[in-house]
Parts: C-alpha cells; structure tokens; sequence
C-alpha cells in the first residue's frame, strides 16, 4: 500500500519530508537509539500528511492551470493535466478512506470530464463551479490539516451543482451565453443560479432525482453563507483564484453577494494580520534538495556520532557524573538525528527500476519474444548509495533473465507453456538487509554446457564436476569470464557478465546466489546491506592490534580454549572447529596478517563467519566491544592491501582497521577449497544409510587417523627391534618375505625398543606394513568427508564416532609400498656397491 | 619571474622542500595504527583531528637507512593527494623559504630510479642543494608500486 503511494507523491525525486517508514525502523540502530517510540507516533500521520503536502501543491497547479483553460478553451493539453491532477486528488482521497474529499472530488472531475468529451462547452461559470469544488476541497483539507479528520459538514449542495452543470449542459450553454461576461473570465456563482433558473423555465420538467431550481438556488445560497467560509483556515480562500471576490459586484443577488463579500474580506484581514495562522494546506510542506547536500549532511552526522562515541567513552571511564545526563540526551539526540538524515537518503528501489519496462519492451522486439515484466516491491526503500551502485547490475540481471532465460515464443507454445515469459522482478525488507529477486520462468540453466565450459576453462576437472550437484555447477556463471551463450547477441553474452555483477553486489558487502528448475526458470536472489555509511561492527583484538568486523557478517561466535566446550583441532597446518558434527575451517587472524602465531592453548574466540554459501571461522584473541562505526575508505595507497575494507576511528579515538570477511576468505586458501567443500557435501549425501567400519590410529600429532577397514588385511604388533633399517629405509622379515615398512607421512617414525603396531595391507605379489603410533579403535560410522586434503596421503577429513579424523589414502601408500619394492630389488646391489 | 613558498625539510640530512600550497598542517605523528600487509613504507593509520591520516615514512620511501634509536620524536607534514590524507614523516621541518623559479633547475639524470620519480627539480642555495618533492608521485600508489 505505503509503495504506490510513495510512487504517487516522490515521483521519482528526493523528497526531504521526513517521512517515518516501517523499513527504516528495521535497520537496527533506530531502536538502539531509543526513537522508536518517537517514531511510531508520527507514523499514524504519516500519510495524510503527505497527502495534505502533495495536494496542496497540486490544487495550486489546478488553480492556476483552470484560469489558463477558461482563456484558451481549446487548449487541450491543460485539460487534460487538470482532468489528470483531480483524477490523482480523487484517487488518494478514496486510498485513505477521505469520504467527503473524495465526493467533491469526484463530482468535479465529472463535470471535467464532460468539457474533455466535448460533450460540454466551457463556460466562464462552470469553470467557476469547478473554481468553487477546488476552494471547498481546500476547506476540508485544512481541517483536516488541523485535527487529522475531515470536518464534519456536507457537499451534497455543491455535488448537486456540479452535478446539475454536467446534466443540464445544452440550455446551460445556451444561457452562459446570453450572460457571457467578457471582460472578466470568471463569472459570478449568482449569475449561474440565473442562468439555471432560464434554463429550467424553457426546457423540461424535472428528472428523477434531480433537484428542482429553487432548491438547487437555496442550496447554493446556503453553500456561499458564511458557515463554511468562516470554519476554514481563511489562507485557503484568499489563496485560491480570486474569482468569488472580484466577480460578486455582478451578482444579481444582492444580499448573498454582500455576505458573500464580507466573509471573503473578513479571511482578507485575517491573513493580512496574522500570519501565523496562514502556515497551512497551501505553504508547500516538502522541497527538493540537491542529493549534495543531504551527503553533506550524512557526512557531518557520521562525524558527529564518532565524536559522540568518543565522548561516551570517555564519561564511562570516568565517575564525574555532572556529564552523565546532558550526555545520555546527546547521545539520544544524535541518534535520532542520524536517523531522520538517513531516511532523507533514503529511496524506492522502484527508482532503480524505472528504466526496466522500456528495456523489456525493446528487447522483446528485438529478441521476437513475448516478455511481461512483473515488478514487486518497488517501494521499498534503501540508501540512495546502494541503490546507484545496484542499479546497474540489476539491469544486467533482467537483461539476461530475457535474453539468455526466457525460450523464444514459439519454443514455449511448444513446450505447452504460456506464450508470454515473464521476468519477474521482487524486492523486501529482511532484517538488515534488502532482498531482491530476479526470476524468469523460462528454461532454467543448461547445467550440461555449463559444465562442459568449467572443464574446458580448467574451472574444474572432471572428476570434480562430476562430484558436483546442479546447484553447485551453476554457480560456476559467477566466476570470471565465464559465458555459455551460444551466440553473442547485441544485448548480453559477452562474458562480462554474471562476475561482473557478483564483484559489484560484493564489493557492497552483499551476496548473490542462484536458483534453478530446468524447464522452469532461473531465481536470482540478491542480500545487500541497507546502507554503507554505518555499520554495527564487533571489535577484536588478534596480534595485540585491534580490528573492527562488520557484525552482519558474523554468524556467531564460539569461545575455544582449554577450558571451553570447543576445541580447535588441528589438522597438518590447517586449524578446524566441531561445530555441531560439522566442520568448520578456521583462518587465524594474527598469522594470517602476519602478527605472529597463534597460541593453541590460550583462550581464543572463533567468529562463524558466512560469506555467499562459504562459512569459516576466524581466530581472534579477543572481542572487546560492539560499536557503531563509520566506514572511511582507505587512502589510495594502501588499497592493494586486500584484508580491510576501510578504517574507523573508535571511541576512544584510536584508528582500526575494518576487517574484509571476503577477502580473508581468499587468504583461507585450500582449506575453505570450495570445490572441496561441496564436493564433501556430496560424498556425504551418498555415503547416508551405509555404514562403513573403520580403523582408528594414531601416528603423529594432531587429530587421529582413520582408515576403513577393508583395506587391512592384518594388524600386527612387532618388537622394533626386528625391523631392519638400510639407508634410511625400513623393511621386516615378514611370512618370509621382505616385507617394506612404510612411516605415515607425518607420523612420528619408527619406535625405538617398543612394541610397533603394524597395518598390513597387501596387493598383487606385494605386501607393505604401515607404521603407526597406536591402534585407537575400531569403529562404525557413515563416512562423509567433510574437508579435502590439503597435502598427500591424506583423502580429506571426516567426524568419525564425533572426533575429527584424517581418512587416509590407502592408495598412496599402496603405491609407495609398490614403489619400495622397486626400490628394494635395486638397493641391496647399491649397497655391496657401496661396501 | 615568480616567487614560490617551499617548507623545507630533513629526511636523513638531506634538505628537502614541498610547495607550502600543499601543506596542510605539520605535526607529531602519534597513536598510529599499523596496517597489516601493507608495504613498508606505510608507517600506519592515525586519528588527526577526526580525520583519518596514512603516515608514510620519507626514510623508507626514499630507501634512506631507518632513524638512529636516539633520534628526537620524528615530525609529519599533512598532505593531500586525490583526496586522501597522508602524513609524510620527516626528520624535522626548517624555515618556510622564498625562492625564485630561476633558480630552480630540473633534476640531475643520474640520480636513482627511486629518487628521480618524485623528485621535481632542485634549487641550488648557498649552502646546499634544495631537492623540491612532488607529493604526488610520492604518495601514489602506481609509483610507490614502481619503485
């Protein structure tokens, strides 16, 4: 509802009426500060008084555009804007339930109507009555302006005038024209009662429900007596054409017309002494400011909230209580004013939309298809700065959804879908956020080209993509230069394209992702943030440095340490998390940014954090605080510096540095392997509902190892000491057989004068023991790899019966039993050689 | 003939001026904030009266050896360059001087890669050269790249 009507009144251009719009109390901070209580006071007037704003300034068009229409009836284009401006007045009025308003309304738009069909010739007095409808529509609106309700009173006299105009139109002409006056353009309200009194005697009896003259003349009489003249805020008389005025020295009735005169005089005086009372309907209530300076004004609130931040945190450090007071309230007041500053930034999404339908229709021409553009949401509401920088990518989107989405007319007739395609173009509010969705039912993604494209790109191998799900290679259309448009059309298909927009909806801290039905149609879903200026960021300390991240990133946060319920577990060099049965990959902040090591035993905090479909952990020493901050870019020479998005000055003063969750991500290297991830995620899918036994070992640090049981032929304990060492190889006397002895690769070694445990395991004419530390358990568990292996031996990491687990590659250690072997047939002629 | 205003500086006992026009302010560079992975000449990040400063040390830019430990507490000239804030660290500011334009002479071919590029000219005094810095290519991050 609030969308169209915002449509109707911004009409596309900055409105600095502080509106107060359900949207911008979801953005968290409104309520932080304490406002919303303010907020939703003004939020039942909201409306009406923009309606009163935007009429006013439309009833002054009206005004003005009527006496130019009287002097040149011919002229049809003021007409039609005036016929227009009431159809919008009667509109809104019925929208908000204006009752009286909107019959006025009606009634003079009907009577307009008859001069736009020709059907009645204009007359100086029936643009008079039209004069009148727009004066008593002001009446209204100024009590409505003063108590929020439409006055009591009727129009039944005026809409019965108006309506007898329209109805009576070929003997009314007739007698305007007996009684023109030339001179004046306006004509006197008693020479219309006149002139419809001529009318009634030469022509024909009454119609039903039609009024009689006399009535209609004592309606009228009553309607120019004072009793609503007085009531009204006086400005809305004088304010309107001065025709009542000017022309009552005509008026056949003297009486009516001295009355009439009075009154008009009396609001003259009235307006002329005071002032005060003259602020109303009419003052123009919104104007338009140049988008300079309102980020002028974002600037100096931004500046002013730091400096709030500051002095908050000063007063906290210190007991002098004589602050406290005034600075609660300052702090209060910048809040709200931060607030109302941001809502003047704020626009429909709708205004990022307006060139679209054009678009559309232009590439079904050009395209020969038949596409409706569907658009939802358009009025809800986001910072101007986001909306510039999303306008361009969303154009791309629904550029693509018709081109490459949407199946050619007759393919869909084929197909027994509905001739027309649809793009369908949606947005809503979703916590801090704005979600936006661009969907086509059209063919849905061509998963088999895309997938051929990912291997011939060297995207993926094919092993990989094979692993894949749909879903999974359909993301694939985000990564760089990646476009599987059979023919580049004039419109799109030129590989610029859905990176492109990823890298644009990123760079704003959102995200995309995509959905899609083969058959059925591509859903495009985009989250971008509300607004760039301020940010709620979680402050953390790592390296003895401290960061600020941005808090709309961060899923949660885990404690980890000795004594914490979680544990980092660390897997070669990668670091890991359980997090309910899953695994989550951990980047440490201080070696990552080269701030030292990170210290396992010390109590640490992970942050879970999602950047598009990638979670990870990062490792901080600390977190400290949450604060509101202002995001500043960082200066041009530090922009290769990929980790930070910007710098903000805390409350203490200090600069941080604001942390890039994306760009760490990209630091996170093998370990968050997307690819990797996923295709774990599949592995896991088929492995459901088979359970698969499995050897748990350890050798060497870290976490335990597994490997499936069926591999082993035997387990074997053997005193060390019979294992025969040459040349830094190891090998045993084994069913009489030199059987090689292979050390996990990052296990410990051999043991010394201690019982070694042995796995056999045994191929065509070879045998091999692997040495490990010890034998854990055997156990039974779904085998679902959750992570690739980032070095050899290794097939990736599982939970195995809860503990993480390194699965291991059998075949690897197949082969370099097999390549021993080898080895062995030459070794012992080295080494007479050698002897 | 055209006089220009030059602050004059020293970075590691060499004199060196910038045109005043382009100095906004001259302070101590305290409270700053080292940024992680950045190149070596940026010496940090620091809160100059609500505004956000990138302090660049002139040592490390010019591949001047690193201060002496006893050193007095180093200065930073205010510049702006595309609309950031830097905060070049000197040595010590001297004098504002008046100079002539004909006494400046373009710089000498044979002066270092790394000099030559953010070196506008020289002015010859009575005592010694004046080597005239242009802020700019000091603090871009193309030429900062190409050194």
């Amino acid at each position: 509802m609030r969308a169209s009507v915002r449509r109707v009144f911004i009409r596309g251009r900055m409105s600095l009426a502080l509106t107060y719009s359900d949207a911008v109390c979801g953005m968290g901070w409104g309520a932080t500060f304490g406002c919303a209580a303010l907020m939703t006071g003004y939020q039942v007037d909201d409306l009406i008084a923009e309606f009163l704003t935007e009429t006013a300034e439309s009833l002054e068009v009206v005004d003005s555009e009527l006496v130019r229409f009287e002097a040149n009836p011919n002229e049809r284009k003021t007409l039609d804007n005036i016929f227009r401006l009431v159809h919008t007045i009667k509109g809104t009025c019925g929208f908000l339930g204006l009752g009286r308003l909107e019959a006025v309304a009606h009634a003079g738009e009907t009577l307009l109507g008859r001069f736009r069909d020709g059907k009645l010739e204009v007359t100086p007095t029936a643009v008079t009555l039209v004069l009148h409808s727009i004066d008593r529509i002001k009446v209204i609106l100024a009590g409505l302006e003063q108590t929020g309700l439409e006055p009591d009173g009727s129009d039944e006299d005026l809409i019965e005038q108006l309506e007898a105009m329209a109805e009576g139109r070929e003997v009314a002409i007739d007698a305007v024209k007996s009684v023109t006056v030339p001179d004046r353009p306006i004509a006197s309200d008693a020479e219309d009662v006149v002139m419809l009194e001529v009318k009634q005697e030469l022509d024909r009896p009454l119609r039903p429900g039609e009024v009689s003259l006399d009535e209609l003349e004592a309606a009228f009489l009553a309607a120019e007596a004072p009793d609503w003249m007085n009531e009204t805020a006086p400005e809305a008389v004088t304010e309107a054409t001065p025709e009542p005025v000017v022309a009552e020295p005509v008026a056949a009735e003297p009486v009516a017309a001295q009355s009439e005169l009075n009154t008009s005089l009396a609001a003259l005086s009235n307006l002329a002494s005071g002032g005060e009372e003259g602020g109303g309907i009419t003052t123009t209530q919104s104007i338009r400011v140049s988008v300079d300076v309102l980020e002028g004004l974002m600037t100096l609130v931004s500046e002013m909230v730091l400096t709030r931040n500051q002095l908050l945190q000063i007063s906290r450090n210190r007991e002098d209580s004589a602050f406290a007071t005034p600075l609660q309230r300052l702090s209060t007041l910048t809040g709200e004013l931060q607030d109302s500053v941001m809502k003047t930034r704020m626009q429909p999404i709708g205004a990022a939309w307006k060139k679209l339908p054009r678009l559309v229709r232009d590439l079904s021409h050009e395209l020969g298809k038949k596409i409706d553009l569907v658009m939802e949401g358009e009025g809800t509401e986001l910072d101007r700065q986001v909306l510039e920088l999303i306008r361009d990518p969303l154009t791309h989107m629904v550029r693509n959804s018709a081109d490459h989405g949407l199946e050619s007319t007759e393919e869909r007739i084929k197909l027994g879908k509905p001739a027309n395609g649809t793009v369908k173009l949606a947005a809503f509010h979703e916590g801090g956020y704005i979600v936006i969705r661009i969907s086509d039912n059209g063919r849905g993604l061509n998963t088999a080209r895309i997938r051929e494209k990912v291997i011939e790109k060297g995207l993926a191998s094919r092993n990989e993509v094979e692993t894949m799900s749909d879903q999974q290679i359909h993301r694939y259309i985000f990564a760089p230069g990646f476009s599987t448009a059979a023919a580049v059309t004039n419109l799109s298909g030129r590989g610029v394209g859905m990176d492109v927009v990823r890298t644009n909806i990123e760079q704003i801290g959102g995200q995309i992702d995509l959905n899609s039905v083969t058959g059925q149609g591509t859903t495009f879903t985009i989250k971008i943030p509300l607004t760039l200026a301020i940010v709620s960021a979680l402050i953390v300390g790592a390296g003895g440095q401290k960061f600020a991240v941005p808090q709309t990133s961060v899923m949660e946060l885990v404690r980890t340490g000795a004594n914490a319920e979680h544990k980092i577990e660390r897997i070669e060099q990668s670091l890991v998390l359980r997090l309910r049965d899953k695994l989550l990959p951990l980047v440490q902040l201080s070696p990552t940014l080269k701030l030292g090591e990170y210290d396992e035993d010390e109590t640490a905090f992970v942050m879970v954090i999602q950047v598009g479909e990638r979670r990870y952990g990062l490792v901080v020493n600390d977190v400290l605080d949450t604060e509101e901050i202002v995001v500043k870019p960082l200066a041009g020479i530090l922009r290769d510096v990929q980790s930070f998005s910007g710098a903000t000055i805390l409350g203490d003063g200090s600069v941080v540095l604001i942390l890039d969750p994306n760009a760490l991500s990209e630091h996170a290297g093998n370990i968050l392997d997307d690819k990797a991830t996923e295709v774990a995620e599949d592995v896991h899918s088929e492995a459901q509902g088979q359970k698969v036994a499995m050897l748990l070992f350890r050798a060497g640090g870290g976490a335990p190892k597994a490997v499936e049981l069926e591999h082993i032929t035997r387990l074997e304990h053997i005193e060390s000491d019979k294992i025969e060492r040459m040349d830094g190889r190891a090998a045993l006397q084994y069913r009489g057989r030199l059987m090689p002895i292979v050390n996990v690769l990052d296990g410990n070694g051999l043991k010394d004068n201690d019982i070694q445990p042995l796995l056999v395991f045994t191929g065509e004419g070879y045998a091999m023991g692997l040495a490990v530390d010890e034998i854990v358990d055997v156990v039974e568990d779904y085998l679902s790899i959750e992570l690739s292996a980032d070095h050899p031996g290794v097939r990736g990491t599982a939970v195995v019966a809860g503990r993480a687990c390194e699965i291991l590659d059998v075949e690897h250690y197949q082969l370099r039993g097999l390549a021993e072997h080898h080895r062995r047939d030459r070794a012992p002629a080295l080494h007479t050689e050698a002897a | 003939m055209s006089i220009r205003d030059y602050v004059t500086l020293r970075v590691g006992g060499q004199l060196f001026g910038v045109d005043a026009a382009r100095v906004h302010d001259v302070f101590h560079p305290r409270g700053l904030t080292p940024v992680p992975l950045s190149r070596s000449e940026i010496a940090g990040v620091l809160n100059l009266r609500g505004r956000i400063v990138t302090a660049v040390c002139a040592r490390q830019r010019l591949a001047l050896p690193p201060r002496e430990a006893d050193a007095p507490e180093p200065l930073a000239i205010g510049l702006e360059v595309q609309g950031d804030s830097y905060g070049l660290i000197i040595d010590s500011v001297d004098e504002v001087l008046k100079l002539d334009d004909d006494r400046f002479h373009a710089p000498p071919g044979n002066l270092p890669p790394r000099w030559a590029d953010i070196i506008l000219g020289v002015y010859q005094l009575e005592k010694e050269l004046l080597i005239v810095l242009d802020p700019h290519t000091l603090l871009d991050a193309a030429h900062l790249k190409a050194a």
